[in-house]
């Protein structure tokens, strides 16, 4: 059975989802969730990772949960879960 | 392009850029989708508590968007301050910035120009800094 995972883009990765704000794809884990952004956006997922971690530039939240405390990319995802990208606000 | 802001923006954000020394201050200015008009100030905590660097929390920070998303609002203005140099990007924030839509607002407290300050803003898009003029109404 595949899975429908909600994904909610931030307005500086719109233009790979042709200004869509919400997505969906398929997947188990973040990881998995991340590649398959990939497959039907392609270059999004350059746009998160960064030599396989996550860019520290991006904060990603599973149902409000920041990933860093739900085991990262690893972190598990269902069916009916929803993932919400944002630009970390941040400077010197 | 021009950032237009009320006379009381610009003091708030002053004021907060004061009290918080020698910590960076941080915050937004939210506004109505697409109208480009900073209305509603909110002060953001700076999480990394420094002179040098500051951070939304990353709870903070989706709390904000739920916020806005929930009142058809965007970031129209997001501003810092630079407690030891100039009121221009530095390259920290020019590789962290990820609002092209946004004003990004820096105010300098530093000694050597006190009790003057600096408020600046610009556009930071792909890496590209613009400046733009500031018009302050009262």
């Amino acid at each position: 059975m595949t899975t429908a995972i909600e994904v909610r883009i931030p307005t500086i990765l719109r233009p790979f989802t042709k200004d869509q704000k919400v997505v969906t794809a398929n997947g188990e884990t973040l990881s998995a969730v991340i590649s398959d952004l990939d497959v039907q956006y392609p270059g999004i997922g350059e746009r998160l990772l960064e030599n396989g971690s996550l860019r520290r530039f991006i904060n990603l939240y599973v149902n409000d949960e920041d990933v860093r405390f739900l085991g990262g990319l690893e972190a598990p995802v269902k069916n009916g879960d929803s993932i919400t990208i944002l630009p970390a606000v941040a400077g010197g | 392009m021009t950032l237009s802001i009320s006379r009381a923006h610009v003091n708030a954000i002053l004021e907060q850029s004061r009290r918080e020394y020698p910590d960076e201050a941080c915050g937004v200015i939210l506004g109505p989708i697409g109208k480009d008009h900073p209305g509603r100030l909110k002060p953001m905590i700076n999480a990394a508590h420094s002179p040098t660097f500051y951070e939304f929390d990353p709870k903070d920070l989706l709390a904000l968007y739920r916020e806005i998303d929930d009142n058809d609002e965007e970031i129209v203005v997001i501003y810092h301050s630079h407690t030891e140099t100039e009121a221009f990007p530095s390259r920290t924030d020019i590789s962290y910035a990820g609002e092209p839509g946004a004003h990004y607002v820096l105010v300098s407290t530093r000694e050597e120009i006190a009790p003057a300050t600096e408020f600046r803003s610009f556009r930071i898009i792909d890496g590209v800094v613009s400046e733009e003029s500031v018009s302050i109404s009262e």
